[in-house]
């Protein structure tokens, strides 16, 4: 079991350890972790907690895509919820009913997004964007479009806080990352996903309430991106609603992908997803710190993502399928030709473009 | 039984537009003067431009998420390849429709070979032209040309004091331009074709890699133009700017009657699409004590309106279809 | 001869899809093409299509050989082809469609009057008055239909190839094609017509040539033809040695049986017409009938896949709902689907997925079965119907179509269920394995499952069945218990000719 999921997060991992080693060419001193004030400190441990953001939407995506669908709104929806979270601790709700009614307004925002997709059957990309465009100006709505800042310690505390020396922020998309991975192996959630990612018309003849799960789905989205919201937030003791999330959907989906998930849906990794996110923020930070000039950043992260797309290309892999059988054929024929016939090759499995009618 | 179904959506765009309109009539007169109309016109000119492109891409089911960075590249490339050399800006105007047009053509090119989808090979194409404009400059750069001088100050005094812009000519050319190819030309027909069905397009003998091609080279053609036009607008290239665009022109052209799963709209309606949303935010300026975000969510609003309003259109026509024959 | 193809042969991993075909098509004949699913047809037509590289054998068309690579091709070569759906595209209008790649231009530009012109010259001959400006999709099936013929005898003018065109079309719309077909033979077109409809290859056609398991059967004139023959020529006759199930004679009295579920009023206008169906423990019920005839209908509205406005079921005295397919297994049914691929398995998930996967989602998501559950579920049923796979870890859809099979039927015994149907379980897999899946029916009967199954063996259903239900014509039109159950009164009651003048 272990070595199986080793061997699904090898490609994340190699990338990532590559990517640190590149870094550290030149950057020597990137990997080096001090520990000061109580708390750890280092330019890995800045990784970790900047990509707290990515990190946490990832987790949700990654459950979206594997159902085939797509939630462009998080990266709102991340500003909706510290909006409302950052209006409520203002208005003396006190802390605990502020971050309660954020992840509320996350789980709604999911909720809505899930009945669009699931009961009135818009398509995914089509039915999150609209969210994803009205968003932003019900969270400036909100914030009456200033900055609404706050000073609550204990909401602060979420974003530059730590725990034990590790950043509050780390703190969350683990315990987030682990609370789901884990609810995913305990109960039969991750399956039942995988099942309706991969053929939903099969799933419901089964007997598997595929409306239900893709709500389900969706309003966990919503609520990873509440927490990412909440951490933005916290970090600057302030809700920015133009800026906060903006664009993050977009990277949020890019570590799914380069972890290596597919976005047509079915098995899936949220640990994968993951150290998609860190190789991100690796790449964010590290292109800066190995003293390359931020410009590039961008171009780099697009190389990569071309990179990764091809490797992943259905295209390609049919074609990789196809030498793979051709060799397999003839070292069938080889070893028919020989004394002592092996194993013939009988079930092999059939491309896609030949079964198709 | 008398109006094409598919009408339907171009005409609920150009009712709502005339509605809204004459709603703000009636609460500002002095919106209906040509120095609004005007104004509507070149605010709008880039968006329009680019929208054109995107509706080609949404009519074949397709996206390009990729537009908005190359609006900020252009302007970008065009300040810093005048302020560097001597070329004449038309000269720099035809270097980069190349570029964006070739960048377009490589985007369709690796969604039709690679079988990727449109939304994660322009969300690629996204960053690699932000990043190109970034990479050729991080600060704004004002563009300082008699040429530019004289595109920004072409326009013919309207009856009323209104200005007919240059750029607001142009993005009504373009659309008439678009409206032609996508209505009149035999790439049209194919981009209609594959909106209907990649499988049913092939079959009929549609050549769906050129086409696929020839649309996102479309699509990059357009966003360099727009580009071109964005930059006569502010006179000036900035890596930073548009961000977002794609999404408002996506939105430009669902409001504006395309149905966002491809297959089926108008050119013209998406000049609506544009407009309504330019109108929006005119209101919003002349009532002073109104937010700018009711913009955006008065355009998700919209949205939503018209995505519900064509999922009723589809279910209504399946339906009678299938009563007319039960 | 217009098109002869001569001992065509084309084969898939696992599955020889047509074996040394013959088959020849004149000038102005309509020559049926018949056989059930997977008998060859669509291969046939594929490989006539360039769909498909045939993998040898050869076609000449006109004494010409001919090889297309694509449809495009085959159209240039003379070949047009109308299938059931996805021919044309609905979103572009009438004339759009006709001239598709083809319009009319003037400067450059498509020229919209001189295109509404020809269009109408197109249409002309066909008997429909259409405005051609207007969406394709606003127009009934039959009409796309028409439309979609005018378009490809227009663009090849040899060979036209008819793919179940009348599936979806009520009687009217049939004569109205019918009229055209005939009048494209006058001119001299050859046309191959494919159909699961008896009467209307009956009535329209000049020859008929009957697939079966990629091979061809027999080639005759429609006129000496004889309705019987053609249908046992149809369905199968693999399974000679399979021992009979020992029954009572239909007089006799036999034991009243436990009812377990009771059907009645299943029915929808169009699909089904109403039927009442009840079900005993430990019985086979066989449902024979032709494809198209409505026994997959009938086995979806049991399951709540399809609703039927008017229908009760009784579960004992009290009626329930099954409006979904939860419904129906928390009811006790399971439900085999006869589209494996696209209905059956979920492809990429592990065998033992595969098989626990119903079970699960009646547990809920919360309980999840413990491992070591699922993997002793898993090796007893890859066991117990010998499921050729390294291990339960393997994904499905890399397993042969008779292992699949043996998968879905796992994960429904696996179940348990009081009454399992399967929509032809045998179909496309091997002979070992055929035998196999019919020795568990007989073997889950006994312990008092009852079992509906649907399939075009008859002999398969006579093996195994207690009773037998005809479907025809969206009808159950009667029912053999007992000594009953023989090929030819299967045969005979499937073949009775309608007394409609039309089959709708």
């Amino acid at each position: 079991m272990i070595g199986r999921s080793l061997l699904r997060l090898l490609p994340q991992i190699v990338s990532l350890l590559a990517l640190i080693g590149l870094v550290s060419v030149f950057f020597p001193t990137f990997l080096q972790i001090d520990f000061s004030d109580g708390r750890l400190v280092g330019p890995m441990i800045d990784i970790v907690k900047r990509g707290a953001p990515v990190a946490l939407l990832a987790v949700g995506m990654t459950l979206v895509i594997a159902t085939r669908g797509i939630d462009l709104s998080v990266g709102t929806v991340m500003a909706i919820c510290g909006a409302a979270a950052a209006w409520a601790v203002s208005s003396g709700y006190g802390t605990v009913p502020s971050l309660i009614l954020a992840l509320l307004v996350g789980l709604a925002a999911g909720l809505w997004n899930g009945i669009l997709v699931s009961v009135i059957g818009i398509q995914p990309i089509v039915a999150t964007l609209i969210l994803m465009t009205a968003g932003r100006g019900i969270a400036q709505l909100i914030t009456e479009g200033r900055i609404l800042t706050f000073s609550d310690p204990d909401f602060a505390t979420i974003g530059s806080g730590t725990l034990f020396g590790v950043p509050f922020p780390v703190v969350l998309w683990l315990l987030t990352g682990i609370g789901f991975a884990l609810m995913m192996r305990w109960t039969a959630l991750g399956l039942l996903i995988e099942s309706v990612g991969i053929n939903r018309r099969a799933s419901a003849l089964i007997g598997i309430n595929a409306r239900v799960l893709l709500i389900a789905v969706y309003m966990a989205s919503g609520l990873c991106a509440a927490i990412a919201g909440l951490v933005v937030t916290a970090d600057i003791r302030g809700a920015d609603a133009n800026n906060a999330g903006l664009w993050l959907e977009l990277d949020a989906i890019l570590a799914v992908v380069i972890g290596g998930n597919s976005l047509l849906g079915g098995r899936f990794s949220i640990t994968a997803s993951i150290l998609g996110a860190m190789i991100i923020q690796t790449i964010d930070t590290g292109i800066l710190l190995a003293g390359f000039p931020s410009e590039y950043n961008l171009v780099i992260k697009a190389v990569l993502v071309l990179t990764i797309l091809v490797v992943q290309s259905p295209n390609l892999s049919a074609q990789w399928l196809w030498a793979r059988q051709a060799l397999a054929r003839r070292r069938a024929l080889r070893d028919e030709a020989a004394p002592q016939s092996g194993p013939r090759m009988t079930e092999r499995p059939v491309p896609e473009s030949e079964v198709s009618r | 039984m008398t109006i094409n179904t598919r009408l339907y959506p171009l005409l609920a765009t150009i009712a709502i537009f005339v509605i809204a309109y004459a709603l703000s009539y009636t609460q500002f007169p002095a919106m209906l003067s040509t120095r609004v109309v005007g104004n509507l016109l070149t605010d709008n000119a880039y968006l329009g431009i680019v929208a054109v492109g995107m509706t080609i891409v949404i009519l074949s089911g397709g996206i390009d998420l990729s537009v908005g960075s190359v609006i900020a590249f252009s302007g970008v490339f065009i300040a810093v390849v005048l302020r560097e050399t001597s070329l004449h800006p038309l000269m720099v105007f035809a270097l980069l429709l190349v570029l964006s047009t070739a960048f377009g053509a490589a985007m369709g090119g690796i969604i039709h070979w690679l079988a990727m989808p449109s939304f994660i090979v322009t969300l690629a194409g996204m960053f690699l032209a932000r990043g190109a404009a970034y990479m050729l400059t991080i600060d704004s750069v004002p563009i300082a040309h008699p040429f530019y001088d004289l595109l920004q100050g072409a326009y013919w005094l309207m009856p009323g004091k209104g200005r007919l812009t240059l750029i607001g000519v142009a993005m009504l050319l373009t659309v008439a331009v678009g409206a032609l190819i996508a209505h009149r030309t035999r790439f049209g027909a194919s981009v209609f074709a594959l909106g209907g069905g990649e499988q049913a397009a092939r079959l009929m003998g549609a050549k769906v890699g050129r086409t696929t091609v020839m649309i996102y080279a479309f699509s990059g053609f357009m966003a360099g133009l727009s580009g071109i036009v964005f930059s006569i607008y502010t006179g000036s290239g900035y890596p930073l700017a548009t961000v977002g665009t794609e999404l408002t022109a996506i939105a430009a052209v669902v409001i504006g009657g395309t149905i966002l799963t491809g297959g089926a709209g108008y050119v013209v309606g998406t000049l609506f699409g544009v407009l309504t949303m330019g109108l929006i935010q005119t209101y919003i300026v002349f009532d002073g004590s109104l937010s700018s975000w009711w913009t955006k969510i008065v355009i998700g609003l919209l949205l939503l309106l018209f995505i519900l309003l064509q999922k009723g259109l589809l279910r209504l026509s399946q339906s009678r279809i299938s009563a007319g024959h039960a | 001869m217009v098109l002869s193809i001569r001992s065509l042969s084309k084969h898939f991993p696992g599955v020889k899809a047509l074996d040394d075909v013959d088959f020849d098509l004149a000038a102005g004949e309509i020559h049926g093409l018949l056989g059930e699913n997977g008998a060859g047809k669509s291969t046939l037509i594929k490989c006539l299509t360039g769909a498909y590289r045939r993998d040898s054998g050869e076609m000449i068309l006109d004494g010409e050989p001919i090889s297309p690579s694509s449809t495009a091709e085959a159209q240039e070569l003379g070949i047009g082809t109308v299938y059931q759906e996805v021919n044309l595209l609905p979103n572009l209008t009438v004339a759009q469609n006709l001239l598709f790649g083809r319009e009319p231009r003037r400067l450059g530009f498509i020229d919209g009057k001189a295109m509404r012109r020809e269009a109408e010259r197109m249409l002309k001959g066909y008997g429909v008055a259409i405005d051609v400006a207007r969406d394709l999709g606003s127009y009934s099936v039959a009409i796309q239909q028409l439309v979609a013929i005018a378009r490809a005898v227009d663009l090849s003018g040899k060979v036209l190839i008819l793919d179940e065109p009348t599936a979806s079309l009520d009687a009217n719309e049939v004569r109205l094609l019918f009229n055209v077909v005939r009048g494209l033979k006058e001119r001299g077109l050859g046309i191959i017509f494919v159909s699961h409809f008896l009467d209307q290859v009956f009535d329209l056609t000049d020859r008929v040539t009957v697939l079966r398991n990629g091979k061809k059967i027999t080639t005759e004139t429609t006129a000496s033809l004889d309705r019987m023959e053609l249908i046992a020529n149809m369905l199968g006759h693999e399974l000679e040695r399979v021992e009979r199930k020992q029954r009572t004679a239909a007089g006799d009295q036999a034991p009243p049986r436990e009812t377990i579920i009771r059907f009645t009023r299943m029915g929808r206008k169009n699909v089904v017409e109403p039927f009442d169906l009840t079900v005993h423990k430990g019985e086979v019920i066989g449902l024979a009938g032709l494809l198209g005839s409505g026994r997959t209908e009938s086995a979806e509205m049991l399951f709540g896949i399809r609703s039927a406005p008017e229908g009760r079921v009784h579960d004992g005295e009290t009626v329930v709902n099954l409006a979904s397919p939860r419904d129906a297994i928390a009811a006790g049914l399971g439900f085999a689907p006869e589209d494996r691929k696209t209905d059956g398995i979920i492809a990429s998930l592990s065998v033992r997925e595969n098989i626990i996967l119903a079970l699960q989602a009646q547990r809920g998501w919360l309980r999840k079965m413990p491992r070591n559950e699922q993997k002793r579920l898993t090796d007893r049923y890859i066991d117990a119907l010998d499921i050729r796979t390294p291990d339960g870890e393997k994904a499905v859809g890399d397993l042969s179509g008779g292992n699949q099979q043996k998968v879905v039927l796992a994960r429904w015994l696996a179940m348990n269920p009081r009454f399992l149907i399967l929509d032809e379980p045998t179909r496309g897999i091997d002979v070992g394995a055929h035998a196999e899946i019919l020795r568990l029916i007989e073997r889950l009967t006994d312990d008092g499952m009852a079992i509906l199954i649907i399939s075009s063996e008859l002999d398969e259903l006579i093996a195994v069945s207690d009773r037998v239900i005809v479907v025809r014509d969206r009808q159950h039109v009667s029912e053999l218990v007992g000594d009953e159950i023989q090929r030819d009164r299967i045969i005979e009651n499937i073949a009775a000719p309608d007394n409609r003048e039309t089959v709708a």
